[in-house]
């Protein structure tokens, strides 16, 4: 079972928590201006990446808020957490924190 | 006395305290501080099991947890019965009732044996290559008889009466395994300041040191320092010791599952107390000092009862009084089974010969064998053994230099204990996904690189002196307590007067010099795999160990291959010649041990399992002799029944009822979330495929919310209670998810709303009055709202009172008839709700269940989410384009049905089907065809979603999604059954009052 550092409540054991999916797909503010293979990508593709992974978690026995997570893929250690809507932090270069 | 082969003198138990128990129906007499294992041993019983395949007479042949034959099933009665444990780890005590298994009629004669006549037939992947024809037979036939000539105990036929509990708990530290090195560790540790977990496996802690009798530690005997140890770590108030105690399994950042045995060793045990405990911990450190197993040799015929690990023979002697048996020979490649015999002949075995698979033996143990008057043959291996239950002679032979091997001598012996070296055990580290590295002096897989928080100590990396082992022990103790963040303690150094075994060994299948395929040299003993099967396996081109592991089965039984793996793995090497390190090694995974359902589930079974949910009115329900149906997690009423009456009854008599007079139904389960702020109708407009802005308040209007893929996801009624206030319903299923989907884009896509969400599902108890009559029964008990067509309309709520409490009152219908549906506080529900039920016994309310509220809307053609839609339905699909606010620029969804396919004139679409004979029901999910002859398979134009029988048109109705359904609307399809094809029409999907007229009133 994962410990997610929620960035509001501190770490917590993964059951606390919901999977939200990969972070940073921000809905079009103007869906009807894509075109349709656009809003396919938009919709249905993800990266799924070996490694470092940006993805959505919801403390939903908690504080209830959407947050992300840089997570790895292979080993599950967990980079960084950061309030929704912040940019994803730039990981130092021994992959283990975040570039402060 | 407790059996004749117990020593009158020395080990640990308690020959004052003598135990009865019993095996395969005989009685047995042991002492306390006996395993069955060594009980056994000490009544001279070596036979305990069959095998696996061959169903071999197998002995007992390790003092541990990595035993492969010793597997036997403990419990008096069916319902306390346990499979497979291991008697090794089975501690006795009065009245223990065990058995062997994988034998009939008895173990010592026993019918499957036959299957030895047939080994031939049963080489490697035999069942691949031999039951391949008919094809149906495998699972008739083959597969049924395969499963009951093999396998391994039985599973217990009656409910598991024992409680099981489960806990978290955290530490700074956690110790996995109380020898030298665990122990070292934790007094390390622990004198930080840091929080100590300490756990083992077995009952007593001390691991290897319970059986040192010459090594002195400190200047006191191994027992003596080891007693103090634990003394000192038991008076300390931040150290837990957990006997008993199996690191199971190691899972993500520090999180490890630890199985404490609590009730299995106690006769009588306090009812009160659990069988076993499953502890959740969360380490900020792990110290891994779970020690080495005993590497078998493997020579032909190594499998006979009586045969033993040196270790093992000398753990029984050492620490249980036990002599494994009369007369001894050794077959070693290391210096470890030279102490072994030598702590064997001072408790009074015999030790005709030890043969050294080394060239050149030499070194203090071996001096001391020599001095002690041991036949030490130097460069001999064992070339086969005889004895059909028991060992009763060794055949000797001698290794040329040229790797030759040239029959010596057969020396007759009730024992042979054989050591190929010690193999450390990484199982944890590598669960941790902590990278092994191979050591070529030491033959073995070592912790390399960590991912995890840990760090291994002792003979689990390599390091088997004992003063080393301490110190190394003290050494990771204090590291991992200074890596949480305590001051480090000062180091100590352990002074340890003994002499160390060295570290040779012998990896694979020892030079025997026989025919390779008349030979049966037994590598993995519990799942009966020889050395013939992996040469097969490599012959048949398996290279890489994990295939040759899943083709052979070797390493995949219960073990998970501890004694048997590195002997695979050096075969492979041996044959390949490829150096060892280059055949790879297989994944080990969680449990380390065999660890009980009943503990993974916990108190996760019967009404615990899943929450439960009733709503106010259940238990009235309850009294009235409803029957229910589960709903994701509520109870609903199905129906009514009354005396002599089945569902159809019951639901033909409730639908008449409602449709004529006045039923009353609990919609409490409906999903309720109040959305509340100035953006209130700015997030409904953009989460509801319907415009809101025009909605006034005290007005209701049914909403549709897609998926951004456009598919329908839920609906419900809305209303609209102030300009910044609305009340939700939801479906009774989709409430959470509709939250989430809320709350998601109001956190994440427009955090600048002003608004806020709050479920109010069980805040509100929803009672819902359906009927012409229905009017009538309310007006008398409300306050302050008038419920006449003119002032209350449908589709609109207001708020006032109704007997004497706070009401939002909705005037809806998902029945097609005048309705209201009452939202009281859920805790007035049920008063309201009898109220209601007495206000209305003069117009006869009926109470119905969900099977008539189906019956009802389905005559009215409304949907039900999840039963007309799949997740692939569109709101056009299912009749429900009209939601669409069309001068809306943008809702979730919306974008989606935009695309090409989302429009195609062939997509299915709701549509009703009448039966050409009026009395057949059609089946949910049946397929409709155009030609019900054509040739399977057929071209499926769609599936029926909803059929029931209609009392009120004294006929069946059924929805259905159909390719195009809307033009075909006239025709005619079919839909083929197994007693034939149906003919049915498709209509508009609704059947009763088309017009709305019975709403409008």
């Amino acid at each position: 079972m994962l410990l997610i550092p929620c960035p509001h409540c501190g770490p917590r054991a993964e059951l606390e928590f919901s999977y939200g999916g990969e972070a940073h797909i921000a809905r079009p503010v103007d869906p009807a201006s894509i075109d349709d293979d656009s809003w396919v990508t938009f919709l249905y593709e993800r990266s799924n990446p070996r490694g470092v992974h940006a993805e959505r978690w919801r403390h939903l026995h908690g504080c209830g808020r959407f947050f992300n997570v840089l997570r790895d893929t292979v080993s599950d250690t967990i980079a960084a957490s950061y309030p929704a809507g912040q940019p994803r932090p730039a990981l130092s270069p021994d992959g283990k924190g975040t570039k402060r | 006395m407790s059996g004749r082969f117990r020593a009158p003198s020395g080990g640990r138990v308690d020959r004052a305290k003598p135990v009865r128990f019993s095996f395969d129906g005989q009685s047995y007499q042991g002492v306390a501080g006996d395993t069955l294992a060594s009980a056994l041993l000490a009544n001279g019983v070596h036979l305990v099991g069959r095998s696996f395949k061959y169903h071999r007479p197998r002995g007992i042949v390790t003092a541990g947890s990595d035993e492969p034959n010793a597997l036997v099933g403990v419990g008096a009665d069916d319902a306390h019965y346990t499979p497979n444990m291991r008697a090794t780890q089975i501690e006795i005590y009065e009245g223990l009732v065990a058995e062997s298994q994988n034998r009939w009629p008895s173990l010592r004669f026993d019918v499957g044996a036959i299957n030895e006549a047939f080994a031939p037939f049963l080489s490697a992947g035999f069942y691949y290559k031999t039951f391949m024809w008919p094809p149906a037979a495998w699972k008739r036939i083959y597969e049924p008889l395969i499963r009951r000539a093999a396998g391994l105990g039985r599973a217990p036929a009656k409910p598991d009466p024992d409680r099981y509990t489960q806990v978290y708990a955290h530490c700074d530290v956690l110790v996995i395994g109380a020898g030298p090195a665990g122990m070292a560790a934790a007094l390390a540790a622990s004198a930080t300041g840091a929080r100590v977990f300490l756990c083992d496996e077995q009952a007593e802690m001390g691991g290897s040191l319970l059986s040192e009798k010459t090594a002195m530690i400190e200047g006191q005997s191994a027992g003596d320092w080891t007693a103090g140890a634990l003394a000192g770590l038991a008076a300390r108030a931040n150290v837990t010791l957990m006997p008993r105690t199996t690191a199971f399994g190691w899972y993500p950042h520090n999180f490890l599952g630890l199985c404490e045995r609590i009730t299995d060793h106690l006769a009588g045990a306090d009812p009160k107390l659990p069988r076993e405990r499953l502890w959740q911990v969360r380490a900020t450190e792990v110290v891994l000092a779970t020690g080495a197993l005993e590497r078998p040799l493997v020579f032909p015929d190594n499998d006979r009862p009586g045969i033993m690990m040196a270790e093992a023979a000398r753990i029984y002697a050492n620490r249980f009084g036990v002599l494994p048996g009369n007369t001894a020979v050794i077959f070693t490649a290391c210096d470890s089974a030279y102490r072994a015999a030598l702590d064997l002949k001072s408790a009074g075995v015999a030790v005709a010969a030890i043969a050294d698979l080394r060239a050149a033996p030499g070194g203090v143990w071996v001096d001391r064998a020599r001095a002690a008057g041991m036949e030490v043959r130097e460069a001999t291996v064992v070339t086969g053994t005889t004895g059909r239950l028991r060992i009763d002679s060794v055949n000797l032979g001698k290794l040329g230099p040229d790797g030759r091997v040239s029959a010596s001598e057969t020396i007759a012996c009730d024992l042979l204990l054989t050591s190929g070296g010690f193999t450390p055990s990484v199982h944890l580290f590598s669960q941790s996904r902590g990278k092994l590295v191979y050591d070529e002096a030491l033959r073995a897989f070592l912790p390399g690189t960590s991912v995890e928080r840990e760090r291994s100590v002792g003979a689990c990396r390599g390091i088997f002196d004992l003063e080393a082992v301490l110190n190394d022990g003290t050494a990771g103790g204090s590291g991992a307590a200074e890596a949480v963040g305590f001051a480090g303690a000062a180091g100590r150094a352990f002074a340890v007067d003994g002499d160390s075994v060295g570290s040779d060994g012998f990896i694979g299948v020892t030079p025997h010099g026989g025919d390779p395929s008349r030979t049966r040299a037994w590598i993995d003993f519990q799942n009966d795999v020889t050395e013939n099967d992996v040469k097969l396996a490599i012959r048949e081109g398996f290279r890489s160990i994990e295939h040759v592991k899943r083709y052979t089965t070797t390493g995949m039984a219960t073990d998970q291959g501890k004694t048997s793996n590195m002997n695979a793995l050096g075969l492979v090497s041996q044959t390949l010649k490829r150096p060892l390190p280059q055949v790879g090694l297989t994944t080990f995974r969680p449990p380390y041990t065999p660890t009980t359902f009943g503990v993974f589930a916990g108190q996760s079974r019967g009404d615990l399992f899943d929450p439960v949910r009733k709503t106010p009115v259940h238990d009235w329900a309850v009294a009235q002799g409803a029957v229910f149906e589960n709903v994701s997690l509520w109870k609903r009423a199905h129906y009514f029944p009354k005396p002599g009456e089945d569902m159809h009854a019951a639901v033909v008599r409730e639908c008449r009822a409602t449709r004529q007079a006045v039923g009353i139904f609990d919609a409490t389960t409906l999903g309720k979330i109040e959305v509340v702020g100035k953006d209130a109708a700015e997030l409904m407009n953009r989460i509801y495929t319907n415009s809101w802005a025009t909605l006034e308040p005290g007005r209701i209007r049914y909403g549709v919310i897609l998926g951004e893929n456009g598919f329908v996801m839920d609906d419900g009624v809305v209303g609209r209670m102030a300009p910044d206030r609305f009340h939700i319903t939801t479906t009774t299923g989709g409430a959470s998810r509709v939250l989430t989907m809320m709350e998601d884009y109001v956190q994440t896509e427009w955090p600048n709303l002003d608004v806020w969400l709050t479920s109010t599902t069980e805040e509100w108890a929803v009672i819902s009055v359906q009927g012409p009559l229905s009017r009538k029964v309310l007006e008398p008990l409300v306050e302050g709202i008038d419920l006449s067509r003119a002032s209350m309309p449908h589709m609109s709520v207001r708020e006032g009172k109704i007997c004497g409490v706070p009401t939002r009152l909705f005037r809806v219908s998902f029945t097609g008839e005048l309705g209201f549906e009452v939202n009281v506080p859920a805790g007035y529900g049920r008063a309201v709700w009898e109220a209601i039920v007495a206000a209305g016994h003069a117009y006869g309310i009926t109470p119905y269940g969900t099977e008539t509220m189906h019956v009802l809307r389905a005559e009215k053609g409304f949907i039900v989410v999840g039963q007309e839609t799949d997740g692939t339905v569109t709101p056009d699909d299912c009749g429900l384009g009209w939601t669409i606010g069309k001068a809306k620029k943008d809702f979730v969804g919306k974008r989606s049905l935009a695309r090409p396919a989302m429009m195609a004139g062939d997509r299915k679409q709701l549509v009703g089907l009448l039966t050409v004979d009026p009395k057949t029901v059609l089946e949910v999910g049946a397929q409709v065809v155009a030609d019900p002859n054509q040739p399977i398979p057929m071209i499926m134009l769609g599936h029926v979603t909803s059929s029931y029988w209609s009392a009120t048109l004294n006929r069946s109705i059924a929805l259905a999604l159909v390719r195009g359904g809307r033009t075909r609307i006239g025709t005619r399809l079919s839909v083929p059954m197994p007693d034939g094809p149906i003919a049915v029409e498709l209509v508009e999907p609704i059947f009763y009052d088309p017009k709305g007229a019975r709403l409008d009133v």
